[in-house]
């Protein structure tokens, strides 16, 4: 039960279905640990690490001849907002993981400036992960991960690591950034998992 | 470990400036907490409909007591109700300590630049006042960035922690005879230099966090060493 707030209403936004404990925002913030991490286009690679330690590397160019998709979507950041109707253009993980040889449970993201999140594979496949370079018809600006980042929409924001570089596939769970410090392993909004033990 | 909702009574309410509240809280069973951590703040009204959000802890626990300093912000939800109508005695739900990464322990050992935009001052007043607390001399310079004197926080006390203290004015002249702007490369010289071995705190909105950081590493800065906290899309 929660306590009622004496003189509380608040603005009641003409809400619209959010995830609990957010809410609206038009514009799009940003939450990173440090600095963004400056990389080119052209010096952006992508890399899948299986169980058996083999390696599948994408480069920038290959990235643009592969079919690419544009998802609309709903992402929700633990610090509270949501944002609802974003476009994005990219890839799904699918398109990757038929490339590589695998019956891993779980895998860490790896991002360019050191950053780490981890998921089950389960959930970056079968239509409901993509690696995005284009945001509402533009190249996505480094504040927001480009040049390209993690789009898994369905976890909080972020699992969807920002200045991706590879994904390490293994049968162990191993917790990563944000995860060691407090945040929940899994990160569903709608079940308000925000903080570990949630 | 999982983060209760718990109540926290208001204590004490202080005017910090015209339009921001430092607001005092009784928790019991309070945990303790690390200088740069925050809580979630939960209101709900009547008929159940409900809101939360992040406030920085602004100094080290006194035992139950927590507090925390909101700057209204204009149309908002929830910070003008905390500054306007909250009284003492008031009871509110809020959850905490989080965050483990913008933190300072007194173990850091190393050198420490602060850089505040704005109401970005919370969590590294924590910081400098835990540091004050501990009794330690780790040398601490803080480059604090707002729109002019009605808007410094803590004004009065910075001056009293024997740390390096440099406040800049957006929208007028600096106490330096700095000309009014927002923060700019070269305010970045007051602070410990790249070859310093120093840890960098940034924090404030996200248009000063990522113009400050972009700048530092710029200036040769390890990225490693600086660590960021974004509390809102615009703003001072
Ligand atoms: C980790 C963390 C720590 C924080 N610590 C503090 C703190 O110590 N003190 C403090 O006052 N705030 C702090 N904030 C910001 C705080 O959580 C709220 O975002 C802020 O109080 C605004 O909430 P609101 O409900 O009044 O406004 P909302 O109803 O959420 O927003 C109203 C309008 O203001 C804009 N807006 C939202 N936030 C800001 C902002 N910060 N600056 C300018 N415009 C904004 C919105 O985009 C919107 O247009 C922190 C945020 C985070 C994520």
């Amino acid at each position: 039960m929660s306590i009622v707030t004496r003189g509380f209403r608040g603005r009641r936004d003409s809400a619209p279905d959010l995830p609990p404990g957010q809410y609206l925002t038009r514009d799009f913030p940003v939450l990173s640990a440090g600095p963004t991490p400056r990389i080119k286009q052209d010096d952006w690679q992508f890399t899948i690490t299986n169980e058996a330690g083999d390696k599948h590397t994408w480069t920038w160019r290959d990235l643009l001849a592969l079919p690419s998709e544009q998802p609309t979507v709903d992402i929700h950041c633990v610090t509270k907002w949501s944002k609802l109707q974003t476009s994005w253009q990219g890839v799904s993980l699918d398109t990757f993981f038929e490339a590589v040889d695998t019956g891993a449970d779980y895998a860490v993201v790896r991002s360019y400036g050191g950053y780490t999140t981890n998921l089950p594979v389960e959930d970056l496949v079968d239509g409901k992960a993509w690696l995005v370079y284009r945001y509402e018809g533009d190249d996505l600006h480094p504040e927001h991960g480009g040049p390209v980042r993690l789009l898994v929409p369905h976890l909080y924001f972020w699992k969807s690591a920002k200045w991706v570089k590879g994904l390490e596939l293994s049968d162990d769970e191993q917790p990563g950034f944000w995860e060691t410090l407090g945040y929940h392993n899994y990160g569903d909004p709608w079940r308000e998992q925000r903080y570990s033990g949630d | 470990m999982v983060l209760r909702w718990l109540p926290g009574k208001v204590a004490d309410i202080r005017v910090e400036t015209p339009t921001s509240r430092t607001i005092v809280f009784d928790v019991p069973d309070w945990a303790g907490h690390l200088a740069g951590q925050h809580i979630d703040v939960r209101l709900t009204a009547e008929d159940g409909y409900s809101v939360q959000r992040s406030y920085s802890l602004a100094a080290p626990a006194d035992e139950d007591r927590i507090e925390i300093l909101v700057q209204k912000v204009t149309d908002g939800e929830v910070s003008p109700f905390l500054v306007d109508d909250l009284l003492p005695d008031d009871v509110i739900e809020l959850r905490g300590p989080i965050g483990g990464w913008f933190t300072w322990e007194p173990s850091l050992g190393k050198p420490v630049s602060l850089v505040a935009g704005g109401s970005g001052i919370v969590p590294l007043m924590a910081m400098i006042r835990a540091r004050t607390q501990a009794g330690s001399d780790a040398g601490f310079k803080l480059l604090y960035s707002v729109r002019g004197p009605a808007d410094e926080y803590y004004a009065e006390e910075l001056g009293k922690h024997g740390i390096e203290v440099t406040t800049i004015y957006t929208r007028s002249e600096s106490p330096s005879g700095r000309p009014p702007g927002r923060i700019r490369p070269e305010d970045l010289s007051v602070l410990w230099p790249a070859d310093a071995g120093a840890r960098t705190y940034v924090c404030g909105p996200t248009g000063f966090v990522e113009a400050a950081a972009q700048a530092l590493v710029d200036q040769g800065h390890d990225p490693g060493t600086i660590r960021t906290e974004r509390f809102g899309p615009s703003g001072g």
